[in-house]
């Protein structure tokens, strides 16, 4: 347990630092960028709960796909500046309201945690190979493992068709 | 404490984080980005989760968040770039169409 | 046989329904002559029907036709009668009213809507015969409503100029008020008898006698303020001056010979209820004399030639009806008789003068001078003889000159009067003065004298179709007495014996001959001292020289202020009243309120309209909002584990 906190104390000291970074960034590429940090520390994380697939499986498809395509995107539209302005007055309220908001959450689910989350005493070692999580993908996940391959194709027609010329 | 807590308590962090970069900031694309936070987030809560219990099921539902994620990028993306190209912003205090 | 009782009302209704539907088509004239046929025939057959019960016992053929209304108790047949009453009514309303539809043809000339007035006057005729053949009050109740309805339809016949239209609706109006009382007293006679036929009731009432009387009398008095507002008795006859406004057959037909008398017909025919109800015979006579009086009073000053007669009518049904409180019911029937035959020549003669004062403006399509004021006429009995003649005979029968008609029916109620009610003695005898007075004024004014206007210059007689039946009148108006002569002349009280089924056997009186003796002599020298006093009115702008009496002669002239007194206490609170509830009340206060709910719902959703930003931040951040509240009730519920 110890060796693990300490390097789970780690790791979450980064996330949360590149989670900040991220939100708090006014160049959009920097906000990409401490993003992509942010998925490697899970993706870490990951392995320490015992799910090696999964931890690449992030690393390959957030970082390595949806990041690549995000940064594509800011590249292209020049959006790295990003208009410093004020927002518009009648909304000046949603910025402190929302991060009341964001800090009430955290406090519900800091509540929830440590007041409602019955636990076993010892974790239970289970596999999580890769074979395992192909036999159940094949097995009794079949159905949504098909319909996500047809959700992802209906994603690829629909982004090409969004940005046809006409 | 369990060993899942603090795992989880990351989780609650992150979420928040990204929900407040969420609602704070203009610009699409970084709007984006926080949700995809948020989600990871989620991700997280899940395996960890999927540990305590000794099920592989919650890992698995990671792998589909990952991949209706990825799907939800591309397309949501495309629509970012199709409206740049209309109206040559990306604040979405502009797309404001459905007001009232 | 007894089927055909009811043709007489069915027949005119047939020429009704003709000219409805053809009038149109076939012109004035021959509507005309469809709707007098139709009249005609009905006359003879009720002098068939009138030999006919003369020769049963009981005098009197009834017939049911059939189950109208039945309901729990209720129960009111279609029933018919013919007897002694109605018979009698039955041919003065066809007989009269044929004449009137002949003399109409010849008035209307040259009206455009002349068939509509045919339709309107036969489905009177229809209608008040089915008021006085009706077997039951109900039924009756139909045909009083019915004539309500044809007077109104006719009054405001000529309606393009509004105030015929008003008269007419004062007329119908102040009818209802009547009916109002009519109704609650048919309620009553139900409610107590059991039934609303006429042999049930009186049967019962007869059995009852003294013991119902508290019952009789609110029933007899609530019948009475419905004869009052039909009878145009006081305070409800202010419809009757105004209703002169109508083509002038209308006013000889409905408003002197038939529609009028249609409260006298229903109290005499309820004689058995009145009988037992003394206090309500006191109120009748009283409300009677009080009305003769006075309407006979403020005949003496009006300038119209038909506003004369239309208080003089008022006046003359204030006798009846006195005549009915003091209990002399064949009385008052011989009256209503005698009074429907010269009041409906008086009126068609006045017709007939009118014509005459038109016809300059006719011939030569200028337009002259009011051809009804008496101070634009003089001197027509030189241009008019017969029309003058038989007028002439209509007053003199008026204010009671033997032995024309008028004086045997007058004198017996007088003497009834002398009798029985002092004070209603007084009133009446006053009332025959006045009578008399207003009678010489108007024939001296109109006939004698010099012309006062071009129109009365080249005023000429009117066509035959009128004058045919202003004489056939006169002459009923000349021998009219003999039906009910006092004791001791050759075939006396013939009437009194007639009607004795219906209102009991009444004794012969004899002729009262220092009361009667007493009344002409005043009845003359009122003529005399009227002709004398205009002998000076010789122009169209004189004064009229009763005018000296000043603040007496105010109240007559102005009709006591009557309309001023009804319009003050009655029509202004009405109308404020109604004013209140229209505009603060409805208006404001109801369609306030649902206006002011649709405004608000409006206000509100325009309002919640601002919450739809567009901007999608917003929706999130409500989104969060929504995430947490959830979160914190589940927590403060100790929800889900």
């Amino acid at each position: 347990m110890g060796s693990e906190f300490i390097v789970f104390l780690a790791v979450a000291i980064v996330a949360i630092g590149a989670a900040l970074g991220m939100a708090l960034s006014r160049n959009a590429l920097y906000s990409a960028m401490f993003l992509i940090l942010n998925f490697a520390c899970v993706a870490v994380l990951y392995l320490l709960l015992n799910a090696p697939f999964l931890a690449v499986a992030q690393v390959t498809v957030y970082t390595g796909a949806i990041m690549v395509l995000f940064v594509f995107v800011i590249m292209v539209l020049g959006a790295e500046k990003l208009p410093a302005g004020e927002s518009r007055k009648e909304m000046a309220w949603q910025r402190p309201l929302a991060l009341g908001l964001g800090v009430l959450l955290l406090i519900q689910a800091a509540y929830v945690i440590f007041t409602r989350v019955v636990s076993s005493s010892a974790a239970k070692l289970i596999d999580s190979s890769p074979l395992a999580i192909g036999k159940a993908l094949f097995g009794p996940y079949l159905f949504p493992f098909e319909v996500a391959s047809i959700l992802l194709l209906a994603a690829m027609v629909g982004a090409v068709v969004l940005t046809r010329k006409e | 404490m369990n060993e899942t807590t603090p795992y989880i308590l990351l989780s609650a962090l992150l979420f928040s984080i990204g929900a407040i970069s969420v609602l704070t900031r203009r610009n699409a694309i970084m709007i984006f980005m926080s949700v995809e936070l948020m989600l990871n987030a989620a991700n997280l809560a899940f395996v960890a989760f999927a540990r305590q219990w000794g099920q592989l099921d919650g890992q698995l539902f990671v792998f589909f968040v990952m991949a209706v994620a990825a799907a939800e990028v591309a397309v949501g993306l495309a629509l970012i770039v199709a409206i740049f190209r209309a109206k040559r912003g990306t604040d979405v205090d502009d797309l404001s169409t459905m007001k009232n | 046989m007894q089927t055909l009782i009811l043709l007489p009302i069915l027949i005119p209704l047939v020429g009704m329904l003709v000219n409805a539907a053809f009038g149109g088509r076939i012109g004035g004239r021959a509507a005309g002559i469809i709707a007098t046929a139709a009249v005609a025939f009905s006359f003879g057959l009720s002098v068939w029907l009138f030999a006919q019960i003369a020769a049963t016992p009981a005098r009197a053929i009834g017939a049911d036709f059939g189950p109208w209304i039945r309901v729990a108790e209720l129960n009111v047949p279609y029933g018919f009668r013919v007897d002694a009453l109605s018979a009698t009514m039955m041919l003065i309303i066809t007989g009269i009213g044929g004449l009137i539809h002949l003399y109409s043809i010849g008035y209307m000339k040259g009206d455009p809507r002349t068939p509509r007035f045919f339709v309107y006057l036969n489905l009177f005729v229809a209608s008040m015969l089915t008021l006085v053949m009706a077997d039951s009050f109900l039924l009756m109740f139909v045909g009083w409503e019915l004539v309500g309805l044809c007077s109104y339809l006719l009054i405001g016949f000529w309606f393009t100029d509004i105030k015929n239209a008003e008269a007419g609706r004062k007329a119908f109006v102040v009818n209802r008020i009547g009916d109002v009382a009519f109704v609650l007293g048919l309620l009553l006679i139900f409610f107590t008898f059991g039934s609303l036929s006429y042999g049930e009731v009186f049967e019962k009432a007869e059995a009852m006698k003294g013991a119902a009387a508290g019952v009789l009398t609110v029933i007899t008095l609530l019948l009475f303020v419905g004869a009052a507002g039909k009878s145009a008795q006081l305070p409800l006859f202010v419809w009757l001056p105004d209703a002169m406004a109508g083509p002038t057959p209308v006013s000889a037909l409905i408003h002197a010979a038939t529609m009028v008398t249609a409260g006298i017909y229903m109290l005499i025919r309820s004689n058995v209820l009145l009988e037992h109800s003394p206090i309500a015979m006191q109120v009748i006579a009283i409300v009677g004399a009080l009305t003769a009086f006075v309407a006979g009073y403020a005949a003496l000053t009006q300038w119209d030639i038909k506003k004369v007669l239309a208080y003089s009518t008022i006046s003359q049904l204030g006798f009846m009806v006195a005549g009915v409180g003091v209990g002399a019911f064949v009385a008052a029937q011989f009256h209503l008789l005698t009074h429907a035959f010269f009041k409906a020549l008086l009126f068609l003669a006045a017709g007939s003068v009118i014509h005459g004062m038109e016809h300059r403006a006719h011939e030569t399509g200028q337009h002259g001078a009011d051809p009804q004021d008496m101070r634009n006429m003089g001197g027509l009995r030189s241009k008019m003889p017969l029309t003058t003649i038989t007028f002439i005979l209509g007053g003199l029968a008026l204010a009671g000159i033997p032995p024309l008609a008028g004086f045997w029916s007058k004198d017996e109620i007088i003497a009834a009067a002398a009798k029985e009610f002092p004070i209603a003695f007084a009133l009446l005898g006053v009332t025959a003065v006045f009578t008399a007075f207003y009678v010489g004024r108007q024939i001296y004014l109109v006939f004698f004298g010099k012309a006062r206007s071009v129109d009365a210059e080249q005023a000429a007689e009117s066509a035959p179709t009128m004058t045919i039946p202003l004489i056939a009148l006169a002459v009923f108006a000349v021998l009219g007495g003999l039906i009910n002569l006092p004791k001791g002349f050759p075939g006396e009280a013939w009437l009194g014996d007639w009607l004795a089924p219906v209102v009991g056997k009444e004794p012969h009186e004899p002729l009262n001959l220092a009361l009667a003796g007493l009344f002409v002599a005043l009845a003359v020298a009122a003529i005399a001292g009227a002709v004398g006093l205009y002998r000076r009115f010789t122009s169209a702008d004189s004064v009229d020289p009763l005018a000296r009496l000043g603040p007496l002669y105010a109240v007559s002239s102005r009709k006591w202020y009557l309309d001023e007194i009804y319009r003050a206490v009655i029509i202004k609170p009405f109308y404020m009243g109604a004013s209140f509830l229209a505009r603060i009340f409805d208006l404001g206060g109801i369609d306030g309120i649902v206006n002011g709910a649709g405004r608000l719902a409006a206000e509100m959703s325009e309002t919640l309209r601002e919450l739809q930003t567009g901007f999608a931040r917003t929706y999130g951040l409500v989104m969060l909002m929504g995430v947490v509240a959830i979160l914190l009730y589940f927590l403060v519920s100790g929800g889900a584990k």
